[in-house]
């Protein structure tokens, strides 16, 4: 190397280290995860692997194992996962091509798509309830059309997956949104290019979405399945408003115990359990999608 | 959790029912935005704040419309000084901050009020102040003897008696045409509900009785305080016996004519305007709202009775001054003007409260609907065979396993089709460890034990 172009070392040096800022910067996140996420774990392993007397040992676990409802609101939790991640999935990916395909008036309906975010489970439940209950609007309609004499009763404890619908129905209106934004972001990211490419091979529509953008749109569809998978995990008020006791998932379980037992105890070992649960959906979907670099890139 | 339905029984998507989602819409928000401010779920200040104004505590009137209404409606009235009520929905909460400021001895408590039972729990830890010269000075207010038998604690006045409330029944009128002959809903025998529940469910297809059966609804206080006493004359000595068997057995009976909806209610009120529900068993409180806005609609009567009479369960609140007070005879002041007949009126109107008076002293410019459970409640109580029960005693922070094991076995039992003697078996080892932890001795309608409370 030339000696006029050897760069001056402490200068370099001075570039290349920079000192503490990224730590004083990265403090307030780190902080921030450690009071509201690392200590609240800690605390909550702490409640699930003690007893009421404080010794540490199984005895909450075996509680929970033991608690009336325990394995129905398991099933409960995971049939209503199977059925809410697709249909969500399908309705999500319609209404972002949708936009995406920028008809007129399509900034207009991603606003529309928008407002159900606004609002929170305990309401979507409540304004749900409306709608199935015995003397509600969709007997009101039904009936009004003829379609039948007498009001069915949606909510019915004797019913349990129509209640669960009931339960998918108010979900997907309120929580497909969060889905349709990550994958709205996600096609307006695929170039151009591919979809050009295709015309020139005559594609149909239908080839395209199936050989092109679905590939391309594989690490979001993945990232929107993990958010969708944790954040139904953790659905509560809806299921109150919509089954109160006729039916019970993992986290109106964890609920009851805490605001109605007042067993702190066996609440964190349900939370604990939905946490695991997650960790173990997300690890699948990982392992069940996997993203090549091309494609991550 | 009951957010209303939009249709009247007869009639058209209704402007009222419309009204109604609106505001449970907005109460929604409303509720889910306080959930997400307040972890705690105290409310304070009102009254004027200020250092010189009387600190009242309670765990009842914890609402936020009862809150306000007890400030702006009751308080406001009390002109010696200004008071500051705060009120806690969380029973253990208030209990603990009583016990934290008697324990230091110092504190900032003027009053404080609670259900008789908080009392009972209050002075098996602290000693309380004995209100027999409170309820001497009042002597013109007639307590009836019942209450005054509940307020005394270890030989003396704890509380000055306040507010009362019990469960009752509401049947639409319409229902009363599909009455068992001979059967007069005043003197209602529980085979004669299910009688009724059965004809009303073969004239119109429906299954028209309702429970509140819901996570925040009160049927476990029906199994406490009307099906078990009224079948088998005792509570935890009785759990499992033979009497238990066949109350649960008739139960599930009547539970097959109840609304199959009535795992999401958590209030009455709503399902017996909707006309969902032609005949309902609730707390007096959150039957009100149906009674007050369509009084001609609906008649209120007494739980039925069974083989062992008429199990009921009166609410008593009451009103004590804490030992550390220094505002004594402000405190005092405070306790005779609430229990002025004015205030008593006022505070039936705006809060639906009854006070500890029989319906006969009541005012007469009471509303249809309130005067119409006001004689609901003095039948329950002057009723031959009334078998009074308290709520659960002595059982502190256990009280809540205490009721899980009543919603449990329900849950089997009418829910899920359990077996009857297996389940009962099971819950009846949850309570007698809740009992024993708690150290609890029987309380009525059990006869008085010695030790800890043992499950039969």
């Amino acid at each position: 190397m030339p000696a006029g172009l050897k760069p001056d070392r402490p200068a370099a040096a001075r570039r290349r280290r920079p000192g503490a800022a990224p730590y004083v910067l990265l403090a307030p996140s780190v902080a921030y995860l450690v009071v509201f996420f690392i200590v609240p774990l800690l605390q909550g392993l702490r409640l699930a692997f003690t007893g009421q007397d404080g010794q540490w040992g199984l005895s909450t676990v075996h509680g929970l194992l033991n608690d009336p409802g325990f394995w129905s609101s398991v099933w409960n939790t995971l049939i209503m996962l199977a059925i809410i991640l697709p249909v969500q999935l399908v309705l999500a990916l319609a209404m972002s091509l949708l936009v995406n395909a920028k008809l007129r008036g399509s900034g207009f309906w991603f606003y529309v798509y928008m407002l159900p975010l606004g609002i929170s489970d305990l309401t979507s439940g409540i304004i749900w309830y409306s709608v199935f209950t015995q003397q509600g609007w969709l007997n009101s309609v039904l009936q009004d059309l003829g379609i039948i004499h007498q009001p069915f009763i949606w909510l019915s404890y004797q019913h349990q997956l129509l209640i669960i619908a009931t339960i998918v129905v108010a979900e997907a209106w309120r929580s497909t949104s969060i889905i349709v934004i990550i994958l709205v972001g996600g096609l307006q990211a695929i170039p151009r290019e591919y979809s050009e490419a295709a015309d020139v091979f005559y594609a149909s529509p239908w080839q395209k979405l199936w050989h092109v953008t679905l590939p391309l749109l594989r690490p979001t569809l993945r990232t929107a399945l993990i958010l969708r998978t944790v954040l139904a995990f953790e659905v509560f008020a809806t299921v109150i408003a919509l089954a109160g006791s006729s039916l019970s998932v993992l986290a109106t379980k964890a609920n009851n115990a805490y605001t109605q037992y007042q067993e702190p105890h066996l609440a964190a070992a349900y939370g604990i359990l939905i946490m695991l649960l997650s960790l173990v959906s997300t690890a699948l979907f990982l392992v069940m999608l996997p993203v090549r670099t091309e494609q991550a890139s | 959790m009951d957010g209303g339905s939009a249709r009247d029984r007869d009639g058209k998507i209704s402007r009222r029912g419309v009204l109604r989602l609106g505001a449970a819409a907005g109460a929604g928000a409303a509720a889910a935005g306080l959930l997400s401010a307040c972890g705690s779920g105290g409310s304070t200040g009102g009254g004027g704040g200020g250092g010189g104004n009387l600190i009242f505590l309670s765990d009842q009137l914890s609402t936020t419309v009862e809150t306000a209404a007890m400030r702006s409606k009751i308080l406001s009235g009390f002109k010696s000084s200004g008071v500051s009520f705060t009120s806690f929905a969380d029973t253990t909460q208030f209990v603990d901050q009583v016990i934290a400021q008697a324990k230091a001895g110092a504190g900032t408590l003027d009053l404080i009020g609670g259900l008789q039972g908080d009392f009972v729990a209050l002075e098996a830890q602290i000693p309380l102040r004995d209100m027999s010269d409170v309820i001497g000075e009042l002597k013109d207010r007639n307590f009836p003897q019942a209450y005054l038998d509940l307020a005394k604690i270890k030989g003396a006045y704890r509380f000055v008696p306040w507010i009362t409330a019990t469960y009752l029944m509401v049947a639409n009128k319409k229902a009363l045409a599909h009455l068992p002959s001979g059967a007069d809903v005043n003197t209602l025998t529980y085979d004669q509900l299910l009688a009724w529940g059965q004809a009303l469910k073969s004239a119109t297809g429906q299954q028209l009785i309702g429970f509140p059966a819901s996570p925040t609804g009160l049927i476990k206080r029906f199994f406490q305080g009307y099906a078990y006493p009224s079948f088998t004359g005792g509570l935890n000595t009785t759990f499992k016996s033979q009497a238990a068997v066949t109350m649960w057995q008739y139960f599930k009976q009547l539970w097959a004519v109840t609304n199959p909806q009535s795992p999401t209610y958590a209030m009455m009120d709503e399902p017996l305007l909707s006309g969902e529900v032609w005949v309902a068993w609730d707390h007096a409180v959150r039957l009100s709202n149906a009674l007050q806005q369509q009084p001609d609609n609906f008649v209120v009567f007494p739980a039925p009775s069974g083989p062992k009479g008429l199990g009921y369960e009166p609410v008593l609140g009451g009103l004590a001054i804490p030992t550390t007070s220094k505002r004594v005879t402000q405190a005092k002041s405070l306790i005779s003007y609430l229990a002025q007949q004015q205030t008593q009126a006022t505070m039936l109107n705006a809060e639906s409260w009854f006070p500890p008076v029989g319906a006969s002293a009541l005012p007469s410019s009471l509303a249809p609907g309130v005067s119409a459970e006001a004689k609901a409640i003095d039948a329950t109580t002057g009723a031959p065979g009334a078998l009074a029960s308290q709520l659960p005693v002595g059982l502190g922070a256990q009280s809540a396993t205490y009721d899980k094991a009543f919603v449990d076995a329900f849950t089997a039992i009418a829910l899920n089709g359990a077996p009857i003697p297996a389940t009962l078996a099971a819950e009846a080892t949850t309570l007698q460890s809740v009992l024993q932890q708690a150290g609890a001795a029987c309380w009525k309608p059990d006869p008085a034990s010695t030790g800890v409370c043992q499950v039969g």
